[in-house]
This record gives structure tokens, sequence and C-alpha cells, in this order.
């Protein structure tokens, strides 16, 4: 039923604590998306589920194993694809899809067959033969995705894919993700984009290091209370101080791009009606501003 | 099975593509033997000489052909005052001076012993101490002469000397250094380069991020430490091969054992010296820190095996801190099989003693490296 199952996983670098009391649970077969600013985790979560790290505290398991207890026998089931692009450049890309497949020990009609798939998959069949260094960012990721994927893991985790990628290449590797998830590949996958986050089947905010939300994009998005209103305008933080000054009630309020986002009651939406104000339901965008602040509020309190 | 020919394959093709450290890898050796080779050549040779014969005899004329068949004098001037002699060391024209006393034959007759002066410039302390030394060879191999002609002389019989003196260097009877460095060299380069390389080679894939990407793979810690140590065996043994040809080529370097042994102890030698790369790259963070631990590895190499000081001569505590080291007990294997041609019956105990740190090292080596990143 649960592919990943994390019970307060925690890991402190010195007196610094990166991950705290982590916990969540993934669907056998769906998209966990995992979000969160920069150095707010993520990627130290998924390296203590990938054995990388040893977490200081908290279990978690996969497929059953204990990361703790069975890593060698995690090894078989995972695919890792890091942050930061970790093939041989000095290598080809047929030589880094060889290399892959013989580590992961597949036999020989087995491993040729994987091999020319995964060609298949990143489009990179014309250029077996180029070093991993000559090839662009989205070539590079798809190649480190296909080196991931060889052995046909039940689960996959992707730090950041797209990062540095162009929207092409995006579209191109999120094609590729359904695929696997629909032929029942469990795929956590962490992300700055939200585009690619309303994507996932659920997804886990995570902040500071502490999980602050988790739950399928829908939900957390009717879990804003009252009414979301969009004023456009040329100069946002203006027209806020202009509202702040009257003194005009609201839950939250924040520019957001060429607009200004103010939450209110929705027994104050008449005070409103002369800035033109839209009535719009909450992008994901809108729900992680709103919960950071809360968060931070929380934190203060 | 499967991993380990995958981690070789991907091994020697970064090898191949890497061409620059690969030349520099079979270069090295050669620069190095030439460069100290003919450096630290400490006997010297040919000195330019010059000699004032007062005496004129048989028995001088005798001297100074045995001076000169020792091929460390070459007679460049004869001279006729002893003024002429200081000038000629002052000015540098010789390096000696070889001045023979007008009653030579006399008190050889009279059996006085007889003092033969030489004038060394000291000035090149090499020069000086392979001259004095030769000088004071030939003189005691001409007292020899003199004494058993004498013997014969008042007996009328033939006489060989009971107790053969003469002071034969063993093994290395030309007193040629390059014989002695070449072997040391070897082992020092050998040292150098396999400790510096796979010291490198796995904290460069940490650096990489490529390690990473290993570590979540059912890659074994062993299979990934005999990845990294079986490519360069074959380094390493390039590295002998053109040592040794230098050697013989160049430095007319005898093999007076077994060249077959010579290169399966070879082997030990290599892969002790790669587990000792390993265990610093199991210690090491950064590349810099693998070069800094390395050096760490490399000056009490070059000073406690025994390649420059006699082990002999060192304190006990810096002779035991030199059994810690495998080039100390290779040195004693290529001495051993180059210049005195001994097998396996004498050097039994620095094979034992590399098998030994092999396992030990390689033991801690893959304890201590865990497949973890922190
Ligand atoms: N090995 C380490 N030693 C010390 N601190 C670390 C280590 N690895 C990560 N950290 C710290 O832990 C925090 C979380 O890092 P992490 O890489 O998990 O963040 P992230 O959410 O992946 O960020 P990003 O979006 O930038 O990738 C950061 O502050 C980082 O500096
Ligand atoms: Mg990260």
């Amino acid at each position: 039923m649960y592919a990943v199952e994390i019970t307060n996983l925690t890991r402190r670098f010195g007196e610094f604590t990166a991950v705290n009391a982590i916990s969540l649970k993934i669907k056998t077969g769906s998209i966990y998306g995992f979000l969160g600013p920069n150095g707010s985790g993520k990627s130290t979560t998924i390296r203590m589920l990938c054995g990388l790290l040893a977490p200081t505290s908290g279990d978690a398991t996969i497929l059953g194993l204990d990361i703790a207890k069975d890593s060698e026998a995690i090894k078989h089931k995972i695919g890792y694809m890091s942050q930061k692009f970790s093939l041989y450049d000095d290598l080809t890309v047929i030589e880094n899809l060889k290399f892959y497949a013989g580590l992961y020990s597949l036999s020989q009609p087995e491993g040729k067959r994987r091999i020319a798939q995964m060609l298949a998959l990143a489009g990179l069949e014309n250029r077996q033969n180029e070093l991993a260094a000559n090839l662009s960012g989205g070539w590079k990721q798809r190649l480190a995705l296909g080196c991931s994927i060889l052995h046909n893991p039940p689960i996959l985790f992707l730090d950041e894919p797209t990062g540095g990628v162009d929207p092409k290449s995006r579209r191109m590797f999120w094609d590729i993700i359904y695929t696997l998830s629909q032929a029942g590949t469990t795929i956590m996958v962490t992300t700055h984009f939200m585009d690619e986050a309303e994507h996932c089947d659920e997804i886990g905010f995570i902040y500071n290091g502490g999980l602050i939300a988790s739950g399928p994009p829908s939900a957390l998005k009717s879990s804003i209370n009252g009414l979301l209103l969009e004023i456009p305008t040329p100069e946002p933080m203006e027209l806020l101080a202009a509202i702040t000054s009257r003194q005009l009630p609201y839950l939250d309020i924040y520019p957001f791009g060429a607009n200004l986002h103010v939450l209110i009651a929705e027994e104050h939406a008449s005070r409103y009606t002369p800035f033109a104000a839209n009535l719009i339901s909450p992008s994901l965008e809108d729900v992680f501003v709103h919960l950071v602040k809360s968060h931070r509020k929380e934190v203060l309190a | 099975m499967i991993r380990l020919k995958a981690l070789l394959i991907k091994e020697f093709i970064q090898m191949r593509r890497d061409r620059l450290t690969f030349v520099m890898m079979i270069g090295f050796p050669i620069i190095q033997l030439l460069v100290f080779g003919f450096a630290i050549n400490t006997d010297v040779k040919h000195l330019p000489t010059i000699v004032f014969d007062q005496s004129l005899s048989q028995d001088s004329r005798d001297f100074i052909a045995s001076l000169t068949a020792s091929q460390y004098f070459d007679i460049t001037d004869a001279s006729t005052s002893y003024q002429d002699v200081t000038d000629h060391i002052q000015s540098g024209k010789t390096k000696v001076g070889i001045i023979i006393p007008p009653d030579l034959s006399a008190n050889l007759k009279h059996g006085q012993s007889a003092a033969i002066q030489v004038i060394v410039d000291a000035s090149d302390s090499m020069a000086a101490s392979s001259a004095i030394s030769a000088a004071q060879m030939v003189g005691q191999l001409k007292s020899q002469e003199i004494i058993l002609n004498r013997l014969q002389g008042y007996t009328g019989k033939t006489f060989a000397l009971p107790v053969d003196v003469r002071i034969r260097p063993w093994y290395n009877p030309d007193f040629v250094s390059a014989f002695y460095m070449v072997p040391g060299i070897l082992g020092i380069i050998l040292t150098m380069t396999m400790v510096m390389i796979t010291s490198m080679a796995i904290v460069r894939e940490r650096e990489r991020g490529t390690l990473e990407q290993l570590i979540v793979t059912p890659l074994k810690t062993h299979e990934l430490i005999l990845g990294k140590i079986i490519p360069y065996v074959f380094v390493g043994y390039a590295q002998a091969t053109v040592a040794l040809l230098v050697g013989i080529l160049v430095f007319d370097l005898p093999i007076r054992g077994s060249l077959g042994l010579l290169y399966g102890l070879t082997s030990l030698f290599i892969i002790a010296s790669l587990a000792l790369g390993v265990l610093i790259s199991t210690l090491s963070k950064t590349q810099m820190q693998a070069m800094q631990m390395s050096f760490f590895i490399f000056l009490p190499s070059i000073l406690l095996s025994g390649f420059m000081f006699p082990r002999e001569a060192m304190p006990l505590f810096f002779n035991w801190l030199g059994n810690l080291l495998p080039l100390t007990f290779y040195l004693q294997i290529l001495r051993g099989i180059i210049l005195k041609g001994v097998g396996l019956s004498v050097l039994w105990t620095q094979i034992l003693a590399l098998v030994v740190f092999i396992a030990i090292v390689l033991t801690i080596s893959i304890k201590k490296f865990q497949k973890k990143l922190a």
C-alpha cells in the first residue's frame, strides 16, 4: 500500500538540524512532490532514504525494508538521481549506460535491451558516442535518469531533476516521469516549480527542516479559509501600503507578480469592491506563501 | 564479478582518455632516473690529477700506473715543483695533486714506510672523498704487493697472504653509486605514483559527486577498492619496466638475481603502495588533503627506508619507524635481487612483511570506507 513510510526522521550536522522529525507516507505507484525553499532539507531527506546519509534519529522503511538495517537490499530496489550531475563526464553516453548496467549486474541480452530502451526513452540514440561532458543540461539529466532506472527500480528518487533545464526539456522529462508512474513506479521528486508540483499526486512542503503541510494539491488549496482576491496593479507594494494604512480588514496580504493578493474573511468582501479585485481560487504558490507565513507566526508566538 | 568487471572497464577507459596523466606516469620514471642517477652519482671518476714525481723510479711509475688503472685519476699534468702543484689545484685546473717523495724507492728497499702525499681540492666534497678513498685503496693494495714481494725476496719462496685483507666493495665492486641508486629510485617512484594515484582517484570521485551515484548501487566496498587497485597494478608494472630498462641501458645496471622473482615481488610492493593510497583516500575529504597525506608518507619513505641513509646508522626509534614503510622492505628486495643476486631463501622476511602490511592496510581501508557520504 505504502512504498515509503517515514517516521520522525531527523538528521543533524553538528548543532544544526537539517531535517527535523519528518513523518510521511508515499502510496505505491504515486508521484510524491517534495517542495521547499533552498536549504530546507529536501536533499538531506532523500539522501537518508537512499542510504547515503545515516539518520540521526527516526525510522523509515522502503517497500518494508528498514533504511538502517537493510540498506544493501534497498539498493537493488531504488533508483536515485542526485541534484548535481553525477555521471562520468569523460565517458560517452553509451559507456555510462554500460557501466551502470554492469553495476546492477544486468545479464547480457537483458542489459543490451535495457540500454536500448533507455537510449530511446532519453532520445539519445543518435548521440551514443558523445562524451557526457558535451551534453547540455536537459540531455544530461535524461541520461542520468536513464542510468538510474536501468535496473527497473520500483521506487525512484529524483532530486531536482529539472533544475537549470529549459522548459521544453522539462516537459519531456515530466512525460518520462508520467510514463514510469503509469507503469507502476513510485516516484519521489523534489522541485522548485509550482507547475510541476501541480502534477503530483501528493505534495509535501518542507520548511526549515520540518514538514509543514502535505496532501494532494487540491486538498492543500482548499485548506485555505477565506476568499482570495487578486488586484492587478503595476505597483503592488504601494497598493499594499495604501490598504494597510486605510486599516482595511484582511487575513493575509502579499505581492504576487504584477498583482496584489489579499486573503479576506467572506464578510469583508464588500470592502474591496473599489479595487476592481477578482475572486480567484488559490494556486499552490498562494498555499505555500500562506503556510510559510502562518508557520513563522507560530514560531514567533 | 559483473560489477567488478564494469568498474575495471570504466577505469581503463578513463585512463586511456586521460593521455597526459598516462604519459606523465611513464615519463616520470625516465626523467627521475636520469636526473637522480646522474646527479646523485656520489662516486666521481676521472678526476684531473697532477703528479709531482720526485722519485722517478720503477716503484713510482708502478704506483702512478695503479692510480690511472683505478679510473679515478686522470693524470693530466706532470709537475716539477711543489708550488706548481698547489697552483694547479688552486686555479681548479686539476682536482688532485699527488706528490711522490724522492726517497720512495730507498725507503721501500729498507723496509721503511713510504709517505705519498695526496692533495685534494676539498671544495668539491664528493670528488674529495672519492679521491681519498681511491688513493687509500691503491696505496694499500700496493703495500701488500710490496710486502709480499719482499717476503718472497727474503725467502725465495712464493707466498700467498694468509688473509686477504683487500677491501673489496662487495656487490658494487666499482663503487658505482648509480647501481645503488637506481633500485632505490625505482622504489621511490613507485611509492610516489602509486600512493598518489589511488588516493586521488577515490577522493576525486567524492569531490565530483560520482561517488554518490556509486554508493546507491549494489556495488560492494571491496569491489570498489579492488576496482581502484587492479588497473594501477598495470601502471606500476609499466613504470617498473621502464625504470629497469633505463637502469640497464643507461647505467649498465646488472641484474644478478632472477628477473622473474623481481617482477613477482614488485607486485607485492605495488599493491602495498596502492593499498596505502586507498587508506589515505578513505581518510581525506578533498584532493588537497589526499595530496598532503601522500606527502606525509613520501618524506619518511625517502628518509627512513634506507634510500638515502643507511638504516644501520639510524637511532633505534627511526629504524623501527622505517619498518612500518613498505619501501623499506622493497628496497631490500630490490637491492638483494639486483645487486646481490639473492633469492627467496633470503628475502622471505621482507615478503612476509609486505604481505602482512597489505592485509592490515586493506582491512582497515574496507572497514573505514563507509558506503556513506558523511
Ligand atoms: N554534509 C553536510 N554538512 C553540513 N551541513 C549540511 C550538509 N548537507 C547539507 N547541509 C545543510 O543542511 C541544510 C539542508 O540542506 P539540503 O541540501 O537538504 O537542502 P535542500 O532542501 O536540498 O536545498 P536546495 O533546494 O538548495 O537543494 C542546508 O542548510 C545545508 O547547508
Ligand atoms: Mg537539494
